[in-house]
């Protein structure tokens, strides 16, 4: 595929991740807005081409595994297993609500296409570092990917996982560091710089890249370089902006769990139909 | 009389024979460790299966995380570390990654209660079968000796639940006949008797039939049942215990919060209500000293049970 086709493709995807999102959490009036918006980019590169997994059969033995450590961006995952297929679109109304199969958090046991259950920050490295081992040990070809956020890696299992995992040369493994620079209580830089962030990652061993999170050939081209760098275990930075392409959570300081009438989040999703071309201005 | 005598075999060394045979038959079996693996004898393990046994290092969070992706991809992890450490620096990490995702992660806790001994107050785990008590689906089991622990731990391996095992790593007194077979979630009578129960567990069952002797020479008929599931509990045994003898002492190597006594009380509370006693450490930090000051210093000899039996009997 062309590089300019493959763009439009994953954006268009992107797209569709980002206002079935938005509008979930516009219906439902309150949400993590902020950390779901920043990886919406990354969640479409990851099942627009780069993982390997069955919508019809979700536990297919060989699927690769995804693994959404910062665990309250479960809304755009879910937005992106129904557009994908694993279950109808529709279901997307009923995050939250009692009995669903969509919990705030990600939830193995409910939700079809999640293999593993995070929301407790920093645990869910520890499990995807768990499963890539499982599946080197038994000499599978499945592969892992793992979502942390920034405000995440100031749990000290982050930095336990880092170092067990950079010496384990994990082949089979990427994780990636949603860089948006803010956490609940704010930015980063202010509560608990993550920098020389890369550095970090380096000086523990792992194979390092920093790109723009936004950009899905970049993320793209990353992810293929991560793999081929055999014998290390791979980290992807992603400079990315909390609540990316969403006019009611982009730029604000206090943006990781937002309260919003359905209106305003109507007017968010018609900005970025605008923004992206989807519709004339 | 009581057939209460020290093992010839160390418990870690069984423990190790017993495992090792189970992944010799299991290769899903896979076994982690937080730098103790000298301590705990699963190097062993490491020998034989270097490539399904895992040091993680000082790092129990991880360690515990980890088992849960390694059962998540179908594998049957063992985390083991010091009883403190799974029940203090683990605890969220078996909770969430673990049990809450429906993962059967298999947490072995060595040195229960006041076997730490010399470690002393920092390494006592008085609190781990409450903190564990407290998970849904979680089995709690404490072997007592090397014959129930090889019983015991095929049972606790192929359970489809997670599961905390407290286990001593050195010498034990032995309970039970060479071979003798034990059902998880049951109680076992090891001595029967009519005036009153005592509901024992781990360390104090060795103990407690001590104590049955020292009663039955007062004319004091004692029973005594080991329990060596705590969760679930065998309630139909031991309400049947409560109203056949009236009353029932607990004893444990645990504070008597939220242990065995807890649990207990809480079934003789909903089924058969009679006067209970708890012996155990009485809500006290552990401290350093060899075992045998720590259960003269916590009120946990075979003369401590047998006094709260009697003056339960007595006051029936």
């Amino acid at each position: 595929m062309q590089a300019t086709d493959k763009r439009e493709q994953l954006e268009r995807f992107a797209s569709a991740i980002r206002i079935e999102t938005m509008a979930a959490l516009g219906q439902l009036g309150f949400g993590h807005i902020g950390g779901c918006m920043s990886i919406v980019e990354l969640l479409a590169v990851l099942y627009g081409g780069v993982m390997r997994y069955r919508p019809e059969d979700p536990g297919w033995p060989d699927r690769d595994w995804l693994v959404l450590s910062k665990g309250h961006a479960g809304p755009a995952l879910y937005a992106a297993l129904a557009v994908k297929g694993f279950f109808p679109l529709e279901e997307l109304k009923t995050i939250n609500q009692g009995g669903t199969r969509l919990p705030s958090h990600a939830d193995r046991q409910r939700t079809p296409g999640v293999d593993i259950s995070t929301g407790s920050l920093g645990q869910g490295f520890s499990s995807g570092l768990g499963a890539a081992l499982g599946h080197r040990i038994d000499g599978r070809s499945n592969r892992v990917f793992i979502i942390l956020g920034d405000g995440e890696c100031q749990e000290g299992q982050i930095w336990e996982g880092a170092l067990w995992g950079g010496n384990a040369a994990l082949d089979n493994l990427v994780v990636f560091v949603d860089y948006n620079r803010q956490q609940l209580d704010g930015y980063v830089m202010d509560i608990s710089p993550m920098e020389p962030f890369a550095r970090k990652w380096e000086s523990f061993g792992w194979h390092v890249q920093q790109v723009d999170g936004h950009d899905v050939i970049a993320v793209d081209r990353a992810i293929e370089e991560a793999l081929d760098a055999s014998g290390r275990s791979s980290v992807i930075l992603l400079d990315t902006k909390k609540g990316y392409g969403c006019s009611l959570a982009e730029g604000k300081t206090m943006n990781h769990h937002m309260r919003f009438s359905k209106e305003e989040m109507d007017q968010a999703i018609h900005d970025w139909k605008i923004r992206c071309g989807e519709v004339a201005p | 009389m009581t057939a209460v005598r020290w093992d010839e075999k160390v418990m870690k060394d069984v423990y190790i024979e017993a495992l090792l045979a189970l992944a010799e038959e299991d290769s899903r079996i896979v076994v982690l460790n937080a730098d103790l693996m000298n301590s705990d004898g699963t190097v062993k393990f490491a020998e034989a299966f270097p490539h399904r046994a895992v040091n993680v290092g000082v790092q129990e969070a991880n360690m515990v995380g980890m088992a849960a992706g390694l059962a998540a991809v179908g594998k049957i992890p063992l985390a083991h570390t010091f009883a403190c450490f799974h029940a203090r620096r683990a605890l969220d990490q078996a909770y969430m990654s673990g049990a809450y995702a429906g993962l059967p992660i298999k947490l072995v806790g060595t040195d229960p209660g006041i076997t730490a001994a010399y470690n002393g107050g920092t390494h006592m785990p008085l609190e781990d079968v409450g903190v564990f008590r407290g998970i849904p689906d979680m089995l709690v089991v404490e072997v007592v000796d090397t014959v129930s622990m090889q019983s015991l731990l095929p049972q606790v391996v192929r359970s489809p639940q997670p599961a905390y095992l407290r286990i001593s790593r050195k010498e034990t007194e032995t309970v039970y006949e060479r071979g003798q077979d034990l059902n998880l979630g049951k109680g076992v009578v090891l001595r029967p008797g009519s005036d009153v129960t005592i509901a024992a567990a781990g360390l104090m069952t060795a103990e407690s039939l001590r104590a049955a002797d020292i009663l039955a020479g007062r004319g004091i008929s004692a029973r005594v049942v080991h329990f060596h599931t705590v969760k679930p509990l065998d309630r139909e045994l031991l309400a049947d215990c409560a109203r056949t003898t009236g009353a029932v002492v607990t004893a444990e190597n645990h504070n008597i919060n939220n242990g065995l006594g807890s649990a207990v009380a809480e079934v003789l509370g909903e089924e058969c209500p009679v006067p209970l006693h708890r012996i155990g450490v009485q809500d006290r930090f552990g401290e350093v000293g060899s075992v045998e000051y720590l259960q003269k210093t916590f009120g946990m000899t075979a003369a401590d049970v047998a006094a709260a039996a009697q003056t339960l009997y007595e006051n029936l």
